[in-house]
């Protein structure tokens, strides 16, 4: 008998269906820690849905999800979430250093406000972006890239072991997207676990050791070298990749 | 001295009605769900109704119980109606809260003889008479029940809001986020929407079902446009709240016409004014700063275009003060008003009839032109 390695991330037989179409078709995935794994798949391939349903977001038809071997509701304080950008109205009244703060809510837990220590997590998470000269800056007024950021401080903010990012890099310009991945990368050098839904097939060999290729149904995951083949994407795409430079 | 006191009664009231009413409005408009206290004002009626039948009060507390469950109810059908997705937000509204109101107009009319509650009162309130319907404790009057009640629910929004700012700011802002932390999205919605109900149904005697649609949506609509601070936000819509009761109120007696209309007239008057006049945001910034950018704009265009000929064998021709409007197909005069202010931001010099670039025009040709 071998002994298993306790996974960051362990996904079975998930099925995720929306009335009778499936979402998500029996989706199994072992998530090893340490990695920065990125999912890949064409639009409507189920990236998101995913990510909600390990975050226990949305309600799978059948399948389990373990962190760590334990249930998500027990493990969220090890788990740090970075929606998708357009999800909330950046019209909010409210400013950078108060979004940031939201990260550490989770570890407060309920009725609890806020302290002096908070305030200086969140303030260290905002110089780890690049954003300290925007602490008072209503959200509104922040390019895209920096909206970003913000979302990826109050992750970081969390001190997550585990870190879900939904299209980390949408709208955001060439130096703003090479800072984001310094900074998974020396997560990852951290020790911590990154996943990552991404969209451009070109930078997965250069930002990812790990890939996930989704469509409705998992294709293959791996490390990026053994798993990001052709074939793979082939397969994934359904022969619209035309060209695709292969390791 | 009675009346004194009654208008000094009337006014206290309304202020605190409005107060009370501003706060959970403030999260309404954040959560762009504004039109859910329309339907909550107006689908209490079959709860209120129904508590009377068992009580035969108007007063009595099972009526802001049955009217809260009600309120609750129309959420729950609304939200039940959209998980369909048959039928989209405005629309499960629109079918939700005339139900329930029919229900309870029907109610009242088929036993109309033994009841005191006629649809006018509902719709409207009737803000005089307030005051006069006195709080009655072993035979003493110890003041309104209006009073009573609008001061209980302003104090059950303010510690509402207090213990739970941190997650209905959370939950309001980022609901994903909330989720996946463990607070309850769900339960603080619920929360919420039990307090827009009781708040309404406190403030339905006074101003009716749909003039206080105005006290809970025109001051936090108001405030939006003023603060970039969710907690300045709140203090600003209770303020703003105020003040168009006090003004209205006392602008009602002056003009000797229906309080609660004259209150949610002045609430829409000053929500108008604030969009006009507001710095940054406002209309009248808006325009000016349109105007400025559309000179700042010509003058660079201007710069650039003596920038582009400088040196060149047409560039007499072209810094023509006399023909610039036709290369560069502006009006004469606007042309020559770009030509003045270019002049005194010393951009440009004139000699004879002809312009020259200074320094400092060139400069700004040159960087308009990196970007």
């Amino acid at each position: 008998m071998q002994i298993q390695e306790t996974k960051a991330i362990q996904v079975t037989d998930l099925t995720v269906a929306y009335r009778e179409t499936p979402v998500l078709w029996d989706i199994d995935l072992d998530v090893p820690p340490g990695v920065l794994l990125s999912i890949v798949g064409p639009n409507g391939a189920g990236k998101t849905t995913l990510i909600k349903a390990i975050l226990g977001l949305v309600r799978p038809a059948a399948g389990n999800v373990l962190i760590y071997n334990k249930p998500y509701a027990v493990q969220r304080k090890i788990v740090g979430y970075v929606p998708q950008r357009g999800s909330v109205d950046w019209d909010f009244p409210t400013n950078v250093l108060d979004v940031v703060m939201m990260g550490r809510y989770g570890a407060l837990g309920w009725v609890r406000r806020p302290g002096k220590q908070d305030r200086e997590l969140a303030m260290h998470a905002i110089e780890k972006v690049g954003m300290e000269k925007y602490t008072t800056r209503q959200i509104s007024q922040l390019s895209g890239g920096q909206q970003q950021r913000v979302f990826i401080a109050r992750a970081l903010v969390q001190d997550a072991t585990i870190y879900l990012m939904d299209e980390p890099f949408q709208g955001v310009d060439a130096t703003t997207e090479r800072a984001i991945i310094a900074l998974l990368q020396e997560l990852r050098e951290n020790g911590k676990t990154v996943v990552v839904v991404h969209h451009d097939l070109q930078t997965v060999t250069d930002y990812f050791d790990w890939v996930m290729l989704l469509n409705i149904r998992r294709i293959a995951s791996g490390p990026v070298e053994d798993t990001f083949t052709a074939d793979n994407l082939r397969e994934t795409y359904g022969g619209r990749i035309a060209f695709i430079k292969n390791k | 001295m009675i009346t004194e006191n009654i208008n000094l009664l009337t006014a206290i009231i309304a202020i605190v009605t409005a107060s009370a009413c501003a706060l959970p409005g403030v999260f309404l408009v954040l959560r762009r769900m504004t039109l859910m206290s329309d339907a909550i004002s107006h689908a209490i009626l079959p709860g209120i109704v129904l508590a009377f039948f068992l009580t035969h009060s108007v007063s009595s507390p099972l009526l802001i119980v049955a009217a809260t469950a009600t309120g609750i109810l129309t959420v729950v059908f609304v939200e039940l109606l959209q998980k369909t997705k048959l039928v989209k937000e405005d629309a499960a509204i629109g079918l939700t809260f005339p139900a329930l109101f029919s229900i309870g107009v029907i109610l009242i009319s088929r036993y109309s003889k033994n009841i005191h509650l006629d649809i006018d009162a509902v719709l409207l309130g009737e803000l005089a008479y307030a005051p006069l319907n006195q709080l009655d404790i072993n035979g003493r009057e110890i003041g309104p029940v209006a009073l009573y009640v609008m001061g209980f629910m302003f104090v059950l929004n303010v510690t509402f809001i207090l213990v739970f700012y941190k997650e209905l700011k959370l939950v309001t802002f980022d609901a994903s986020l909330a989720a996946t932390l463990g607070f309850a999205p769900t339960l603080i919605h619920y929360g919420l929407m039990a307090l827009v109900s009781m708040t309404t149904v406190g403030a339905f005697d006074a101003v009716g079902s749909i003039l206080v649609v105005a006290l809970i949506v025109g001051p936090p609509a108001t405030a939006y446009l003023m603060t970039d601070s969710l907690t300045r936000m709140l203090i600003l819509s209770v303020i703003i709240g105020s003040i168009n009761a006090l003004s209205g109120y006392w602008l009602s007696i002056f003009l000797n016409v229906s309080i609660a209309g004259t209150i949610a007239s002045v609430t829409l008057l000053v929500f108008v004014l604030v969009f006009l006049i507001v710095p940054n945001r406002g209309l009248v910034s808006i325009a000016r700063r349109h105007i400025r950018q559309k000179w700042e704009f010509a003058q660079t265009m201007l710069v650039i275009h003596l920038f582009n000929h400088e040196g060149l064998p047409e560039a007499q021709e072209e810094s023509e003060i006399a023909h610039l409007h036709e290369h560069l197909r502006w009006e004469p005069s606007f042309a020559l008003r770009v030509v003045k202010n270019a002049l005194n931001n010393r951009y440009v010099l004139q000699e004879a009839s002809q312009l020259m670039l200074t320094e400092r025009g060139r400069a700004k040709a040159q960087r308009a032109l990196v970007q």
